[in-house]
């Protein structure tokens, strides 16, 4: 088994930067008490500007002017933290949030399908690379391993425990996350690399310090294995982002919301599933929210095309107050079947499919813009025909030219001077059974442009021809 | 002796135009399903990834008469045709009985501006066989951006128009008038050959 562990060392700030289309104006983090604010993260635009982690907001502000400050937030690096897993599940059944701020996985049984772990290492940082997030990353023989060398390598990939045991012996002593007091001990000892810990007899170990301590260095070196709860993908995707200001326009929705549906894209393909309909809350300061529904008639997972889709549902929106707050939710989460080509199909190179065609028309023109037609068996011209959504055949056959092949949307009623009537007329006589009761006689006619026509004489009520289509 | 300039490439190329074609026609890639149409036009058929037009002398005077061979051998071929927003309803029985394969056969629904932008999308796609638009004011423009658009997505586009517009200059491939009285197809322009002289009478009407 080889486990790669991703640190995350900036995932506060990288939670609050990716959501921001300003990355390098200066801006910190703060927390603490309302009575004494302090500097929790800052990005590199506002330590250039003299503000340190650690610093009081008063000290800040005597120092500068101009950043921005962010609440830190718990609960949103929590959120992020499910999305990572959920992104990693993408790459190995073995994903663990046992410790804050990174990721384990297990990617010895990813190899084969991954690639050799330098590909496979690229990818992931390309990914989170992507994902707006900083990382480091480090391969080792056991999970505890990979978590403490991260601590002080990056790139690192050792895939045996000896290696391991000679790459650990040169960590410091207070980076490999012994109890704190042990390792105050061993560097008062004067023992400051592992290595020189690992030399010590076992017994002796044993007696001066507390079990706790044993544990987690054989846990270190493999001796001993360490419970790891996994991760398991949930049922639906919810996220929510907070814009911090008011937003009016819909121009400056669409970053948060590309950020978000690309979120929701790393997910469906964790969970190898599609999207079949999502609701995009968007949360004002008073009232209810201003609902989107986008919906598909196929899954589909593609972040661009999701973003596209909702983007031009967005457009059309009259927003009835300032937006405050997106919240994206999926309940609707399908398998995602993708669509299958033919491996000699000629038209296979910059073809759009179908499906994204039609839920580009649907997304600009309404739900019920694309349809097909299906013929019915009914002698009815106006029963005789349906739009659904996939179109098909009637069983009833006609003969060819006997029916027109353009029919009015509602009959035109016609003076008997413009037209004249072309041979012998047709009863349709039907549908007493569905109160829908007709008996007409139509007849083939000729206006004085040449255009032939179909028309009907209603027999329950006596009056003018009735055209009802056209033999074009 | 160097410059033997093989003649039939020459005329495969369309560089060198003959006035009077005696030969017989080459094979069209896309049969118009009338023959006496097919043999006069240049290409043997519909020109393939390119508009044509349809000048009409008003709406429903034979149309579906002229692309129904067309549609039906399309749709049958398991290709898709896109009407954007005809002008009336699609009667669905007499098109099956036309021999077209409704399970490939889409109506879109759009407002008169949206329509040439979906017509666009459609033939741009590459996944339709055959686009049917009805552009109210088209300007040599719009009718560049479909030609353009077809010729990307590799599929037949069809605009039909009222015969008013047939003075106007057009980028279209092909244009043919369809005339109730007497029932007949003048081909007013035909790229790649001379539009033939004498109009065409409708077949199946007197």
């Amino acid at each position: 088994m080889l486990w790669a562990c991703i640190l995350l060392p900036q995932l506060a700030l990288d939670t609050v930067l990716r959501e921001r289309d300003d990355p390098d104006t200066p801006l910190v983090l703060i927390g603490g008490p309302t009575q004494r604010r302090v500097l929790q993260a800052v990005n590199p635009a506002a330590a250039a500007l003299g503000l340190r982690a650690g610093q009081t907001l008063t000290a800040a502000r005597a120092l500068a002017d101009g950043f921005t400050c962010v609440e830190a937030d718990g609960k949103r690096i929590e959120q992020l933290q499910q999305l990572l897993a959920a992104w990693a599940y993408r790459f190995s059944a073995q994903v663990s949030l046992h410790y804050p701020r990174a990721l384990l996985l297990e990617v010895g049984s990813s190899l084969q399908l991954f690639g050799p772990w330098p590909l496979f290492e690229a990818r992931l940082r390309q990914e989170l690379g992507e994902l707006g997030l900083r990382q480091r990353i480090v391969l080792a023989s056991n999970p505890v391993a990979a978590r403490m060398l991260a601590n002080g390598h990056d790139g690192l990939a050792v895939t045996c425990a000896e290696e391991a045991r000679a790459v650990l012996a040169r960590m410091p002593i207070e980076r490999v996350g012994l109890p704190q007091e042990a390792a105050e001990a061993f560097a008062r000892m004067g023992l400051r690399q592992l290595g020189q810990v690992m030399a010590l007899p076992r017994d002796a170990l044993a007696k001066r310090f507390s079990a706790q301590v044993q544990l987690h260095l054989d846990q270190l070196l493999g001796l001993r294995n360490l419970g790891l709860a996994f991760y398991q993908p949930p049922d639906r995707f919810e996220a929510r982002l907070e814009l911090n200001f008011d937003v009016e326009s819909h121009q400056a929705l669409l970053f948060p919301l590309r950020r978000m549906l690309n979120d929701l894209g790393a997910f469906l393909a964790g969970r190898d599933c599609g999207v079949q309909r999502f609701c995009l809350h968007l949360e004002h300061a008073e009232g209810p929210d201003t609902q989107l529904q986008v919906g598909l008639l196929a899954a589909e997972r593609d972040a661009g095309m999701l973003f596209e889709l909702a983007k031009g549902r967005l457009e059309p929106l009259q927003l009835r107050a300032p937006v405050r707050n997106l919240r994206l939710v999926a309940d609707d989460l399908p398998p995602f079947v993708p669509q299958h080509q033919a491996l000699f199909d000629p038209r296979a190179q910059q073809a759009q499919p179908w499906e994204q065609l039609r839920e580009r028309l649907r997304a600009r023109l309404g739900d019920e813009a694309v349809k097909g037609l299906s013929a019915q068996a009914d002698h009815r011209p106006e029963c005789a025909w349906q739009a659904v959504e996939q179109g098909a055949r009637a069983s009833l056959q006609l003969m060819p030219g006997s029916r027109p092949g353009w029919l009015l949307p509602t009959p035109l009623a016609l003076d008997d001077a413009g037209h004249r009537l072309l041979g012998q007329a047709e009863r349709i006589e039907s549908g007493w059974w569905d109160g829908g009761d007709v008996r007409r006689d139509y007849y083939r006619i000729e206006t004085r442009e040449g255009l032939r026509g179909w028309a009907y004489r209603d027999l329950s009520q006596p009056g003018p021809l009735w055209l009802q289509g056209w033999f074009a | 002796m160097g410059a033997v300039v093989d003649l039939d490439r020459l005329l495969d190329q369309r560089q060198v135009w003959r006035g009077r074609q005696v030969q017989a026609r080459p094979l069209g890639l896309q049969p118009t399903g009338h023959a006496a149409l097919d043999q006069r036009l240049a290409e043997g058929g519909w020109p393939a990834a390119a508009l044509s037009e349809l000048l009409l002398a008003s709406p429903g005077c034979g149309e579906l008469k002229l692309l129904w061979p067309s549609l039906a051998r399309l749709t049958a071929e398991g290709g898709r045709v896109v009407l954007v927003a005809p002008p009336f309803i699609p009667f669905a029985p007499a098109w099956q009985a036309a021999g077209v394969d409704l399970r490939w056969l889409v109506q879109v629904a759009a407002a008169p501006v949206d329509a040439l932008w979906a017509a666009e999308q459609c033939l741009r796609s590459g996944s339709c066989a055959a686009v049917l638009c009805w552009p109210e004011r088209a300007d040599d423009r719009a009718l560049r951006r479909l030609q353009v658009a077809a010729e990307t997505g590799q599929a037949l586009a069809f605009a039909c128009r009222p015969q008013q517009a047939a003075n106007n200059p057009s980028p279209a491939a092909l244009r043919i008038a369809i005339d109730t009285r007497p029932a007949q197809w003048r081909v007013l322009k035909s790229r790649g050959g001379m539009p033939p002289a004498l109009p065409i009478a409708c077949p199946g009407q007197g």
